[in-house]
């Protein structure tokens, strides 16, 4: 076993190295790495649901949509936040995010299973319907285009400071889920996972529980979202439809649930290679959902398993060597 | 140990009046009535499908009652939802085991500990910065034997350690009373022998209700069994009334 340590170096490693490396590749992939750590926020929050409270949550782009809208139609028509107030913005987004979690949540905790995930599908289609009709405030189909991005004494236009500015929002996030699911309100959450009905006899209320988590995800959601829509430029419809849930959920599916650090390294690997994919083959999408399929049969714990499950191997092989050497006639 | 002076102490830990549930048309439970004072070792016996874990279903709050009333330590919680019964001091174990299979032992029993201090919803500070808990969980894996295996996946435990560990957990929140759903089931006659030790050894001031089928633990550990047939409550009397009545062999021992 890999002593705790050690994976926490690992981790500094990591990020130490992504801070030193981006900003010194071209335009394009300090871009590209800026909006899939804004994103990757968002599949952490998913993460906190998925593999440490074991409900698979189809509706978080929701809260990333209306993170994004929010700094969108603040920035566009009341002119907020491309200043000092970015900060002001910030706040409200995780606030605005973690609200309609709370609304939503009374709805969808009472279920759990399938029924979880398709009320918070059917919650998450509703933002989406909102985003796509209701032309006067969101554009419609067209979106929304901000100009620009804010300016507090530090240009966030410059895309190496833009990206130190998101990459500080990831690490942040980063920090305070890992404290979070190692706390005694997070091993709470892994007890709900295995064994609800246990955890109730024990004391817990474990709607509460789900609940507070859900709201936390939603408010990590909406800080996304602030991000996501600064990082492009644009905030449309398709920031909050299904796929974008979807594509979340898979991420963390690929990367190995129950790890948050592995929420992150799939977010990177999908935005990754749909680029490069994209460029090379017209039928790039087909070459993604492999993967995916691929992961999901043979590495149910994700690329974070891969160590596990290499050991494990190892420890076959060498249980059935010495089977054999012992089978053997001396 | 006589009855009478339990009653002076004043109210019964755990009272059932009357308590009815139907599924359906189906009456799983009718008209129970059981008083269990501190420190009380008592005991329901009964066939398969005598609705003894249903019995236990009701009085723990998993399944809304139809009629009658629950009461711990004189206050009326019919109404009361699992995790607030707890909270009173009652605890119990399942028949079919009910660990956190991918937690560890350690781990088990801190978030046991953990589910009736106000702790448990501190989300900024690791949980291996509370002693008192750890300390607290040492202890209880010590006295069980445990201790040194303490990382181990609960998983990768044998079916009669997991059954120690149930009852490991419930006693970790320090209840005053403790329901144990079938504590032998499932184990060697060994084994159970080895359960009715462990659990005569528990604080005598405890008060336990048993459910079980193995006829040694119970006449060991009850000191008053309740025969349930059909649901309904047939006859209670100490170990010895109880296995020589033929009522009880006729529909329960089947030796006639």
């Amino acid at each position: 076993m890999v002593s705790q340590q050690v994976k926490i170096g690992m981790v500094i490693i990591g990020l130490a190295l992504l801070a030193f490396v981006i900003p010194q590749s071209g335009s394009f992939v300090i871009l590209l790495a800026t909006r899939a750590l804004a994103f990757a926020i968002l599949a952490m929050s998913v993460d906190l649901l998925l593999g440490f409270t074991g409900l698979s949550s189809m509706g978080q782009a929701a809260y990333f949509g209306v993170g994004a809208y929010l700094t969108a139609v603040l920035a566009t028509k009341f002119g907020i936040g491309m200043g000092w107030d970015f900060w002001l913005v910030v706040v409200m987004g995780i606030l605005l995010g973690a609200a309609l979690a709370a609304v939503f949540g009374l709805f969808a905790i009472r279920a759990s299973g399938v029924y979880f995930l398709m009320i918070t599908l059917a919650l998450g289609q509703c933002v989406w319907g909102l985003a796509y009709r209701w032309n006067s405030v969101t554009g419609g189909d067209n979106g929304i285009n901000m100009t620009g991005r804010p300016n507090f004494g530090i240009d966030l236009t410059n895309d190496v400071n833009f990206f130190y500015l998101v990459y500080a929002f990831f690490v942040v996030s980063l920090l305070l889920l890992y404290i979070l699911v190692r706390s005694p309100f997070g091993k709470s959450l892994a007890g709900i996972r295995e064994r609800e009905l246990r955890m109730q006899i024990l004391g817990y209320n474990t709607w509460l529980h789900k609940y507070i988590a859900f709201i936390i995800a939603g408010g990590f959601g909406g800080l996304a979202g602030v991000l996501w829509a600064q990082t492009n430029g644009h905030v449309s419809p398709e920031n909050v439809v299904l796929t974008t849930s979807v594509d979340a959920l898979l991420m963390v599916v690929l990367g190995g649930s129950g790890t948050l650090v592995g929420a992150a390294i799939g977010t990177g690997i999908v935005f990754g290679l749909r680029e490069f994919l994209s460029t090379i083959v017209p039928w790039w999408q087909y070459v993604l959902g492999a993967v995916y399929v691929l992961t999901i049969l043979y590495l149910p714990m994700g690329l974070m398993g891969i160590p596990a499950w290499i050991r494990q191997r190892r420890s076959q092989r060498k249980s059935e060597e010495s089977k054999k050497l012992a089978s053997k006639p001396s | 140990m006589s009855t009478e002076t339990h009653i002076s102490d004043g109210t019964p830990v755990l009272e059932l009046r009357g308590l009815c549930k139907s599924f359906g048309g189906l009456q799983a439970t009718r008209n129970v009535t059981l008083r269990i004072m501190p420190g009380d070792r008592k005991a329901v016996i009964g066939p398969n499908g005598a609705g003894k874990t249903t019995l236990f279903n009701l009085i723990t709050g998993i399944y809304p009652v139809t009629s009658g009333q629950v009461l711990l330590f004189g206050q009326d919680v019919t109404s009361w939802p699992s995790h607030k019964r707890t909270s009173l001091g009652m605890a119990r174990t399942f028949q079919i085991t009910h660990l956190f299979p991918k937690l560890s032992i350690l781990d088990n029993v801190l978030l046991a500990i953990q589910g009736l201090r106000k702790s448990k919803f501190v989300m900024w500070r690791f949980q291996s910065s509370y002693r008192d808990v750890y300390e607290k969980a040492y202890g209880l894996l010590d006295q069980a034997g445990f201790l040194d295996r303490k990382d181990t996946e609960v998983r990768n435990l044998s079916h009669g350690e997991q059954r120690q560990l149930e009852i490991v957990l419930g006693l970790a929140s320090d209840p005053k009373i403790l329901l144990l759903d079938e504590p032998a089931a499932g184990l060697s006659s060994g084994e159970s022998v080895e359960m009715a030790k462990f659990l005569m050894k528990l604080d005598p001031a405890l008060a336990i209700l048993l459910i079980e089928h193995d006829m040694d633990v119970v006449f060991d550990v009850a000191s008053e069994i309740s025969v349930l047939h059909f649901g309904e409550i047939l006859e209670t009397g100490t170990p010895q009334q109880i296995h020589s009545s033929a009522k009880v062999q006729e529909i329960y021992l089947g030796t006639g």
